[in-house]
């Protein structure tokens, strides 16, 4: 018997006063998952995530995470979710110790104090956990959304470019942490960037966005031979500039 | 190519439970004291404007007392006036200003995603009011024994009374103004800073209401501070202490305070539907 889906997806619709945000898309996410959303600016990447956050109330169609439907019956499940977005941040005066024990609190974290000594040591951050998240370098500062993000150990993590103004060191380590995560937890992990090495790396599927529709969904390796290409880069090129599969295919 | 499923390598662990609604409120008071705790700016803040309004108003009526009758026999009116009018003014301010922290600090996102109800921040942050008034008036009111010999305290349960009810009015207002920001974002902070001035006519501070023309009388008997002022006048002035006046200024608060709340529900709504609680800039 298959396993329900954490993350459904279906006919889910916004609009914004007259513009069409996400005009009808469908997909569903298995427990375990990793999934990358691509797309270009304005092509619906954040309104998807908002809406499976239960952030935003769809004009049309229905989204449920972990069996409750969003955002009617987001506090069934808002404790085992988590995020992180380049659009939101953790309190800079708090230290990192005190902003962590505020979200454990928030998300009922049991042992808080061994939750949060276990996430300095994993995410490397023990030497920081008594100074201001202000005074951080942005490297740190990451890596403090991502030990918020986890704090709860969510069950399903939505993550809006994780890896956005890192170094490629400190990028690739953010990386492995989370496919580590995902794997170790059974966690189910949406993931929103523009960083298509990122993609080909963590993603098993990618779901590719223009100007609100699902264009492309598939494995890497498909979506690779399909378009004929070498990277996703190139891939996300050709759907942005509208020379998609299907296109080439007819001429 | 749509509503397709990942392979997934295995099922969802047992699902956690939630975490206490008394836990989550005592998280948002811990992050606001965390923030009073570490800027001092903040701290002093609480205590610089009343500080300077008592002294302010209190040489003023110092002056008058010494140079007419009335304003003798009336002595106390003014301080009185204007510690009450911090209660109700920095009450709201309190609430708002510990509201516009999470939006200054971008942080709004963050709580609106966790498990945190609205019930449970609106309630953190009346709890917090409190405590930044306390912080702030406290001293203030002790300030006002030493320089001109009014003790607040002196009016005994009457200020239980004049207390509970401007407190209610400044959550009221606090309540709405938060969902006035969160659904058109930081173009509406102003408000947080002036709409209690709206007030400072027409609930009559620092005068009988009788001095207002006879329709805006109408008016301000509709506003529940307006029968605080009018009962701290009645026992300063003429020692009587008017329970009548804080009931029907209770009955008000509560009309006041349901229509803060329901108005924040629907703005909250209409945040979600226009997406703006990501989008917190101006």
């Amino acid at each position: 018997m298959p396993a329900s889906p954490s993350i459904a997806v279906e006919r889910l619709v916004k609009i914004y006063k007259t513009v069409p945000a996400v005009d009808g898309i469908s997909f569903s996410l298995l427990p375990g998952s990793i999934t990358g959303l691509l797309g270009g600016n304005g092509a619906g990447k954040t309104t998807t995530i908002a809406s499976i956050m239960g952030l935003v109330i769809p004009t049309s169609g229905r989204v449920t995470v972990l069996g409750a439907e969003m955002p009617r019956e987001r506090y069934r499940v808002l404790h085992r979710m988590n995020f992180e977005s380049p659009y939101v941040e953790v309190p800079m005066r708090l230290t990192v110790r005190q902003n962590l024990t505020v979200f454990g609190m928030l998300y009922g974290v049991d042992d808080l104090r061994e939750r949060i000594a276990e996430l300095g040591r994993q995410l490397d951050l023990t030497d920081f956990l008594d100074r201001p998240t202000g005074r951080l370098s942005a490297g740190q500062k990451t890596r403090v959304a991502l030990a918020k993000a986890l704090i709860n150990d969510p069950d399903v993590l939505l993550l809006d470019e994780p890896t956005a103004s890192l170094d490629p060191d400190t990028a690739d380590w953010v990386r492995g942490h989370l496919e580590r995560y995902c794997h170790e937890h059974r966690a189910t992990m949406l993931l929103a960037s523009h960083n298509m090495a990122e993609v080909e790396r963590l993603c098993e599927r990618v779901i590719i966005m223009n100007k609100g529709r699902i264009v492309d969904d598939d494995t890497p390796v498909k979506l690779l031979a399909r378009y004929g290409r070498r990277t996703l880069e190139e891939v996300f090129l050709d759907v942005a500039r509208g020379n998609g599969a299907e296109s080439e295919a007819a001429q | 190519m749509t509503d397709s499923i990942a392979n997934a390598p295995s099922p969802a662990r047992p699902a956690r439970p939630a975490g206490s609604s008394s836990r989550r409120i005592a998280a948002m008071m811990l992050r606001y004291w965390y923030l009073l705790r570490s800027s001092w700016p903040r701290l002093l803040d609480l205590v610089y404007w009343p500080t300077v309004q008592m002294v302010t108003w209190g040489f003023l009526q110092y002056y008058i007392a010494s140079n007419a009758g009335f304003f003798a026999r009336a002595g106390g009116t003014f301080i009185g006036a204007v510690l009450l009018w911090d209660i109700l003014f920095r009450g709201q301010l309190g609430f708002s200003i510990s509201f516009l922290e999470e939006m200054w600090s971008r942080n709004i996102g963050n709580l609106m995603m966790s498990p945190l109800r609205p019930f449970e921040f609106m309630t953190a942050l009346m709890v917090m009011s409190v405590v930044r008034l306390s912080i702030g008036a406290v001293p203030v009111t002790f300030l006002a024994i030493a320089f001109f010999g009014f003790n607040l305290y002196g009016l005994g349960f009457a200020l239980v009374a004049f207390f509970f009810n401007l407190v209610l009015t400044s959550w009221a207002i606090g309540i709405f103004v938060s969902g006035l920001i969160l659904r058109n974002g930081m173009g509406a902070e102003n408000l947080a800073w002036s709409i209690m001035f709206l007030f400072m006519p027409l609930t009559c501070v620092y005068y009988p209401v009788t001095t207002l023309p006879v329709w805006l009388q109408h008016v301000a008997w509709l506003l529940p501070p307006t029968y605080v002022f009018e009962g701290m006048r009645s026992l300063v002035v003429d020692k009587v202490f008017r329970p009548d006046l804080m009931l029907d200024a209770l009955v008000l608060n509560a009309v006041l305070f349901a229509a803060g709340a329901f108005a924040f529900v629907k703005l909250l709504q209409s945040a979600r539907r226009q997406g703006s609680l990501l989008q917190t800039g101006e």
